[in-house]
């Protein structure tokens, strides 16, 4: 049983600074990965770069886990990208605009690998 | 080696026009000032694609741009809903040819607006904006407010070069006669420097707007103890600081555009606007993302009359976002093909649209591989705009700005491939009696 959280999604300066190399490895170390406040690391028993998994209605990712004094108790907060756009409904309610933020979300601890742009962009084929 | 000033950048909507670079055989070598990290890495370049591609049996085969093109055009000369998506990362020069070419197949025609301001747009089309150019903000604005941005990562020169941080013309003393207020769910690198931080519970932003346009017309009286998770006392301070204001404006980030009441929040942030006019000068911009996402409104506008989530298939422009919208065309699977041009869907699209994304066609037309060539079928690689080709673009506040060609590009441009696809069309309908 993971722990409840509001994921919300944004812009970090290393993410834009590979908008246009997003297959590099700086743009993976950097996005695939879920900042959260060192209560709810510790709640899940979790260090800082080890993974674990987000999973919302819509879909399950694998990410690094980064502890944030920032990110308030009960969000979790991934730079915008594949990885927690993969989260993402596409409903915009009528709006035009997703939920890319505010989204309701279990994360736990995870042993399983953190998936590549490349694998993680073969999920969505077939 | 040549120095090159006045160089403009095309990363973000802040279209910085003062950098200095080094060109040497024909390589940018050296950005020598005036470009933040991101924009610094935009023009000392990536990774490029090599080669016009098409897929075969799986696998992203180099072909000939002539090879390319043709299989573009009989794409979309045989769908009969395609997507036309992107428009934002590159200059309004190929977003017009774009529109041509979305009219010419009866095309869907949507723009990274859809996913970032969109929202934004509609309040705007609601209310209004009270609105001001970025120089009449660093040369007369004592107060900044950003809410729901974090321009320290987001738009790194934007505190620098126009607000906060900027010294101008009534504001010669910079920051030190300024104040910043940051509203925002975390605490990030931006809300460190302000004078006030109001950390509002993820959400909640259309109350915080709501108690401060009460507080700003005299009713404080309504306003309870604690709204949004900040206190009617840091409220209050907050609505004294705008009054007392000779100038403040208000930036707002994806903070307000991607949750829950999207354009709802972005009306009452206007309104707080107006509020804040019984009392002083204020004006608000949205914070636009690409360097040219206000630019492909404009051009849509122009050339359809609407700025993004345009039906060209009626033979007359039909504007609906929530319905063409392009999450919305592929959660439904509506489109059979699609063009993304300047844009990167794979990376910014929710999951569940990019599943149908992958299924149909695509045609991918991008200086550099990312998410979205995973899947392309039909891949062109071209000059990058405001490095290697020149072209008009508009700046977040919607004022034009050209950007200038700094080397020579062995690749076309963005333009002159849309016009090529345009003419194979052409070729093809007309082949077909069409």
């Amino acid at each position: 049983m993971g722990t409840k959280v509001n994921l919300i999604s944004g812009r970090t300066i290393v993410q834009g600074r590979n908008l246009d190399s997003k297959m590099s490895e700086e743009y993976f170390d950097e996005v695939a990965r879920c900042d959260l406040n060192k209560a709810d690391m510790d709640k899940l028993g979790v260090a800082a770069e080890e993974s674990v998994k987000v999973k919302t209605s819509y879909g399950e990712v694998v990410v690094k886990a980064k502890e944030d004094a920032g990110t308030p108790e009960g969000i979790a907060f991934m730079p915008m990208g594949p990885w927690a756009n993969a989260l993402v409904s596409g409903d915009t309610h009528g709006a035009g605009m997703p939920s890319y933020k505010g989204i309701d979300a279990e994360i736990e601890k995870s042993g399983d690998k953190v998936l590549h742009v490349k694998e993680l962009m073969q999920t969505y084929m077939g | 080696m040549v120095e090159v000033t006045d160089v403009v950048c095309s990363l973000c909507g802040c279209v910085c026009d003062d950098i200095v670079v080094e060109v040497e055989d024909n390589k940018v070598t050296k950005v020598k000032r005036g470009a933040c990290s991101v924009g610094k890495s935009k023009l000392m370049g990536h990774n490029r694609i090599k080669s016009p591609a098409i897929r075969v049996n799986g696998e992203l085969k180099d072909c000939s741009y002539d090879e390319a093109i043709k299989k573009a055009a009989e794409i979309l000369a045989a769908s009969r809903r395609p997507l036309l998506y992107g428009w934002s990362s590159t200059v309004c020069e190929a977003d017009k040819v774009g529109v041509e070419l979305a009219e010419e197949i009866g095309a869907v025609i949507d723009n990274t607006a859809s996913v970032c301001h969109g929202p934004s747009v509609l309040a705007i089309q609601d209310v209004g904006l009270p609105s001001c150019t970025l120089g009449e903000v660093k040369n007369r604005a004592d107060l900044i407010i950003y809410w729901g941005a974090n321009p320290a990562e987001a738009h790194a020169n934007h505190m620098k070069r126009y607000s906060y941080v900027s010294k101008g013309f009534w504001t010669e003393e910079g920051k030190k006669a300024k104040k910043l207020v940051i509203v925002d769910v975390r605490a990030t690198k931006t809300s460190r420097m302000a004078d006030v931080f109001l950390q509002i519970e993820q959400g909640k932003d259309y109350l915080v707007f709501s108690a401060l346009r009460a507080m700003l017309y005299g009713h404080e009286d309504v306003v309870p103890d604690e709204v949004g998770g900040v206190s009617k006392t840091d409220l209050l301070e907050t609505a004294e600081m705008m009054k007392a204001a000779k100038f403040g404006a208000t930036f707002f980030g994806m903070g307000v555009t991607h949750t829950g009441a999207r354009h709802n929040n972005i009306v009452n942030a206007i309104q707080m606007t107006r509020a804040a006019h019984t009392h002083t000068k204020f004006s608000i911009t949205p914070m636009r993302g690409h360097y040219n996402v206000a630019g492909i409104n404009q051009v849509c506008t122009w050339e359809t009359g609407f700025p993004f989530a345009i039906d060209l298939t009626r033979g007359y422009a039909w504007y609906n976002p929530g319905e063409l919208s392009a999450t919305d065309l592929l959660i439904r699977q509506e489109c059979d093909a699609a063009l993304v041009i300047a844009s990167d869907p794979g990376a910014h699209f929710p999951g569940e649209s990019i599943k149908h994304l992958a299924k149909i066609p695509v045609i991918q037309i991008d200086p550099f591989p990312n998410p979205t060539t995973e899947f392309a079928d039909v891949v062109f690689p071209v000059a990058v705009s405001g490095v290697e080709a020149e072209g008009n673009v508009y700046r977040m506040d919607n004022i034009p700005i050209r950007l200038r060609k700094l080397i020579d590009s062995e690749y076309p441009e963005d333009e002159e491939i849309l016009k090529r696809i345009l003419d194979e069309v052409r070729a093809i309908k007309e082949k077909e009696g069409n």
